[in-house]
């Protein structure tokens, strides 16, 4: 750009050593973070080549032996398969059907409140439970499900109705789950959506109001539309999580009773990979589970960049 | 549009109260939980798990949270977690500001392949396995650094740091340094950081969140009891109910579990009030710094 230019065609390496030298504060500031990306991220997935091997410890990784698909095969024909993909995405489609939904709700309802007070009271009470970590959530779960003790079955008592032991029934699971996650964490996700909701102009409400729009009519011609965007970025996100269901909180909540419904791929990944120690097998499970939501991700991203011209990329 | 002008007033009330009362009750089914912990805490067990504790503590008691201040392992918990929580952050918040500043500036064209290299990690990873076996062989396992270290970046809070330097320091203030000589690391150190305490604020939260509820690389990468954080610690009561008897020192199998039941409502709260606690002080910065990061990601 300046008076460098003289020489004709700088080669590559010259043209680094130029760019290095302006911008190598730039690089410096950006260095710890790509370190700790390579050391954190990208060398542990160099290792899921062992999915395709079989890894033998002292071996190490690129020593041990190719196999090719042998453990995918092993997977796929598992009296497990379609036991862990049932429960997987049973509780990922049930949890988006209405954990997803439950904070925009609660984000409308809060925009449309006068009293400044209460919706302050309301939104800072709905996202205390945010806080608590998984381990007392399902602390507190235990505390009040259990059959002898806790507040829930007190009060079917009281109604004259059968105690339940909740966390023994693998009917209950799911639902346990998702509801428990719609209390943790709706307030928490409102958050984002009332961010958008006070971006829209007060004129806006009033030109509505000017042709005879009642409150129901802003909501559903004004605040849901224009929270729409951020509604779908959150879809995509989710849909290309949909076969991450939480770790943490199902390895906890299970109980070898409700195993039956509770056993989903990444707990029976931990329990297969960690606890047996067959590592190329786990790994495989773990890879056949990135490449789903990976193809989830990218379809959902692009049905919703044609229906909705919104996508993530 | 039809016209409905003689209606709007009557249904916008019973629209409006409606939704008081709808929220009042999600308010209620959210608080109430809370609240019959914090009741249950101080109240006899006998009378919680008989159910006789409904709206007020019955037979008031401190015994459980005399019991849980000598309880050896709950400190040794606490201690560990708020190291762990202190130095992950703090590597956290500084290696996410330094990369967000090189990501904030729009001239430096390098800037979108780095922020493509950090995006595929969030819908590619190496998984549990491999991510194990390499721990293991740089030696991080059982020790406390894969508490501080391990998934300690992400890079959501890099983008929503981005995001809020690019929108709180204008392009001119930038520009005007850039004329007066000033250098990136003296624009990065001696603005932009004094400028972002906001997002600072935020980024501590996030990440002190982050650490102090997490278990699971304590699950899989301690073994030694000396490094467990208090969520370790707070499974082996609250989930598995199997606290250490002997440091309770009660000999009849009742009391004991009697006990057990009475320190766990003390131990939720003793565990999770200093992240509650922290949160209010932070909130102020907090609701800004998420505003101005939610507005483009």
């Amino acid at each position: 750009m300046e008076m460098t230019q003289a020489k004709p065609k700088p080669s590559v390496g010259s043209k680094l050593v130029k760019h290095l030298k302006k911008k190598y504060q730039l690089w410096l500031l950006a260095l710890p973070a790509i370190v700790y990306f390579i050391i954190f991220h990208y060398i542990p997935m160099y290792g899921v080549q062992i999915a395709f091997k079989d890894f033998i410890a002292f071996k190490g990784i690129l020593g041990s032996p190719w196999v090719g698909f042998k453990h995918f095969e092993r997977f796929f024909t598992s009296y497990q398969f379609g036991r862990l993909i049932t429960n997987t995405l049973g509780i990922s489609f049930y949890q988006l059907a209405v954990g997803f939904p439950a904070p925009i709700i609660l984000a409308l309802l809060l925009n449309q409140t006068k009293n400044q007070k209460y919706k302050k009271f309301i939104q800072t009470l709905t996202y205390a439970p945010h806080f608590i970590s998984v381990v007392v959530m399902v602390g507190i779960i235990l505390l009040f499900l259990s059959p002898q003790s806790g507040i829930i079955n007190h009060m079917i008592a009281w109604t004259g109705l059968e105690r339940i032991n909740f966390m023994a029934e693998p009917a209950y699971f799911k639902t346990i789950y998702v509801f428990t996650g719609v209390w943790q964490s709706a307030g928490w996700g409102a958050v984002i959506y009332l961010a958008s909701l006070s971006s829209i102009s007060p004129s806006l409400y009033e030109a509505a109001r000017i042709d005879g729009a009642n409150k129901w009519h802003l909501i559903r011609y004004i605040d849901m539309p224009s929270i729409m965007p951020t509604a779908v970025i959150l879809l995509i996100m989710n849909v290309g999580r949909i076969m991450n269901v939480g770790f943490q909180k199902t390895y906890l909540m299970q109980n070898p009773l409700n195993l039956e419904s509770s056993e989903i791929i990444a707990t029976y990944i931990y329990k297969v990979g960690l606890l047996d120690a067959q590592y190329s097998y786990s790994a495989a499970i773990g890879l056949f589970n990135t490449i789903i939501n990976i193809i989830l991700l990218v379809t959902v991203n692009r049905i919703s960049r044609k229906v909705t011209e919104t996508s993530l990329w | 549009m039809t016209k409905q002008k003689a209606s709007t007033g009557a249904s916008d009330k019973t629209v409006d109260i409606m939704i008081y009362i709808i929220l009042g009750l999600i308010g209620l089914g959210v608080a109430y939980p809370l609240y019959f912990i914090i009741i249950a805490s101080f109240s006899d067990p006998t009378m919680v798990n008989t159910g006789q504790v409904i709206l007020l503590p019955k037979k008031t008691t401190f015994e459980g949270f005399a019991l849980l201040f000598h309880h050896n392992d709950l400190w040794i918990g606490y201690r560990n977690t708020i190291i762990y929580a202190l130095s992950g952050s703090g590597i956290g918040i500084i290696i996410t500001m330094m990369v967000a500043y090189t990501l904030s500036i729009r001239d430096f064209k390098s800037g979108r392949f780095i922020m493509f290299f950090l995006m595929i990690t969030l819908y590619f990873n190496g998984g549990l396995i491999p991510t194990y076996l390499w721990m293991k062989k740089i030696n991080l396992t059982n020790t406390p650094f894969i508490m501080i270290l391990l998934g300690s970046v992400s890079v959501f809070n890099i983008i929503l740091a981005r995001t809020f330097i690019r929108s709180s320091l204008s392009k001119e203030l930038y520009e005007a340094a850039v004329i007066d000589g000033c250098t990136h690391f003296q624009y990065f150190f001696q603005i932009v950081l004094p400028l972002s305490k906001a997002i600072i604020a935020v980024l501590g939260l996030y990440y002190g969140v982050f650490h102090w509820n997490d278990y699971f690389r304590a699950l899989i990468y301690l073994r030694d009891g000396e490094l467990y954080p208090l969520q370790l610690f707070l499974r082996s009561i609250l989930v598995e109910a199997s606290a250490d008897m002997e440091l309770l020192d009660v000999e009849e199998v009742i009391k004991q579990q009697r006990l057990v039941e009475l320190i766990k409502y003390g131990l939720i709260i003793v565990s999770s009030l200093p992240i509650l606690m922290v949160y209010p002080f932070l909130q102020k910065y907090f609701v800004k710094g998420v505003m101005i990061g939610s507005v483009k990601g």
